[in-house]
């Protein structure tokens, strides 16, 4: 984020405006991929009058970044009106997709609207590993062919690549995938449980080595040294820091209309079929505990030597149990950068829980690295 | 000021815009920069409708407003409006720019 873009998120922050919202339009999509956290029937979806006046709230809000999310947004047959309605209201528009349905004409709309960037995720430059991620035979190489179109249309492209266990080692071949087609790339190998608490994909994550390895890469972390230097515990101004985003300036809203802090926090914290978007924002207890938590109010994690230089996720902690616990994916990324284990880290080693194969990479990391998976 | 000294000013369509309290964020896609303007550029953009010259938005919006000379003001709306034109924010034409969607500017496309 640039420095005007940071102090327009610090004024958003102190006057508690959601300056960015994803919204998904739906979660029915035409891949299957492996490592999803997403129910992908559709349990009765906003419809394009609903999704219209949810926009119209949100920039009435002051909401300027809007992330267009899934499932398959293009498996919405209103997803052009839903898109144009929304740089009528003018939104900074960001997409994500798996771009398999996307031909010129797409790429076209696209530009045409002023879409900010597309996402789309890409696992490998094989065919055979990322085709079998998909389960969709032939989806690299239309995801590729539609990179390539929106490339020719001018549009900004972002290459996100999920790591796991299956495709870790074409990392560096997805990287060059992206510097061929003039794409961003980003990479992040935090896999999420599914949003019902299923932790079974949890076991997909690479593992422990294979982490340490991608956080000594320099051309994805930058400064090594830097990144995975030793903890300095939390000073005053650590503990009164904000843990992220989620709820603070930033939601997310499902197909179905439900809003909580976050994609990766599945807190309940209203509907807007039933509530405006504004006063779920202002109102929600939910949200205003999310807000009201700052690291000195978290037990264990505010004691802990990685304490100011964690990554710890609420959404995460909340899955495990407690948004005001550790996040124990966090606690082993932690080790892995720097080699020095939480005390809940080795609480978890000694007990042998199954969580023991979550891994993941800091979402403060350097800017090819992302936040979050999908 | 003659008629074809006139220059007229529109908002690019394809464009991010909010107000963040006394100030406006506005992005293009095309460059992926963000921009605030103070009070008196909003001023200016919000008038930016194609229709109403830059002589007379600065009459109207800026002198009209507040204590500056016309000349400076002048001089200040048009740094504004280069640098916004130059990030394809701002339309600038000699001639009236109509809305887009209309069928002139259709025409034009």
């Amino acid at each position: 984020m640039t420095a005007l873009g940071m102090e327009m998120n610090a004024k958003a922050l102190k006057m508690g405006i959601p300056l960015s919202v994803q919204l998904d339009l739906t979660y029915r999509c035409n891949e299957r991929c492996i490592h999803c956290y997403l129910d992908h029937s559709d349990h009765g979806e906003m419809n394009t009058a609903e999704i219209k006046d949810l926009l119209a709230q949100m920039a009435d809000a002051g909401v300027f970044y809007l992330t267009i999310s899934g499932g398959e947004i293009l498996m919405r047959r209103d997803f052009f009106q839903i898109l144009e309605y929304a740089r009528a209201k003018t939104f900074c528009i960001k997409l994500k997709t798996n771009g398999v349905l996307i031909r010129a004409k797409e790429a076209e709309r696209m530009r045409s609207l002023g879409v900010e960037s597309v996402q789309i995720s890409i696992y490998s430059h094989r065919p055979e590993v990322h085709d079998a991620i998909t389960k969709m035979p032939g989806s690299l190489r239309q995801s590729i062919d539609a990179m390539r179109l929106l490339r020719s249309h001018g549009l900004h492209v972002i290459i996100a690549n999920v790591l796991m266990s299956k495709n870790v080692l074409d990392q560096a071949g997805v990287r060059a995938l992206a510097l061929e087609l003039g794409a961003q790339y980003t990479v992040d190998p935090t896999i999420t449980p599914m949003m019902d608490g299923d932790r079974s994909i949890l076991s997909l994550n690479v593992d422990e080595a294979a982490l340490r390895e991608v956080f000594r890469n320099e051309s994805l972390v930058g400064n090594v040294e830097e990144f995975c230097a030793p903890p300095q515990g939390a000073d005053e101004e650590a503990l009164n820091a904000l843990p992220c985003s989620a709820g603070h300036t930033a939601c997310y809203v499902s197909p179905y209309g439900d809003v909580y802090p976050c994609v990766q926090f599945p807190l309940p914290s209203g509907n807007v079929r039933r509530t405006r978007f504004a006063n779920i924002w202002r109102d929600s207890p939910q949200l205003n505990e999310v807000r009201s938590i700052t690291l000195r109010d978290l037990p264990s994690c505010s004691k802990c030597t990685h304490g100011s230089s964690c990554t710890r996720c609420p959404g995460l902690a909340y899955m495990e149990g407690n948004m005001r616990g550790p996040s124990y994916q966090d606690c082993e990324k932690s080790y892995a950068r720097t080699g020095i284990p939480s005390e809940n880290f080795k609480a978890k080693k000694a007990a042998s829980v199954t969580l023991i194969q979550i891994h993941g990479i800091p979402s403060a990391a350097p800017p090819q690295i992302s936040a979050h998976s999908h | 000021m003659s008629e074809n000294q006139k220059r007229y000013v529109a908002r690019s369509t394809a464009i991010a815009a909010r107000a963040l309290g006394d100030e406006l964020m506005i992005m293009s896609a095309i460059s992926s920069t963000l921009f605030t303007l103070n009070e008196t550029a909003m001023a200016i953009w919000e008038a930016a409708d194609g229709a109403t010259s830059l002589e007379e938005i600065v009459s109207a919006r800026i002198c009209g407003r507040y204590d500056v000379v016309p000349e400076v003001a002048m001089k200040d709306a048009e740094e504004v409006v280069a640098e916004l034109a130059g990030h394809g924010l701002l339309l600038v034409s000699p001639e009236p720019i109509a809305p887009a969607g209309s069928p002139v500017s259709k025409e034009l496309a």
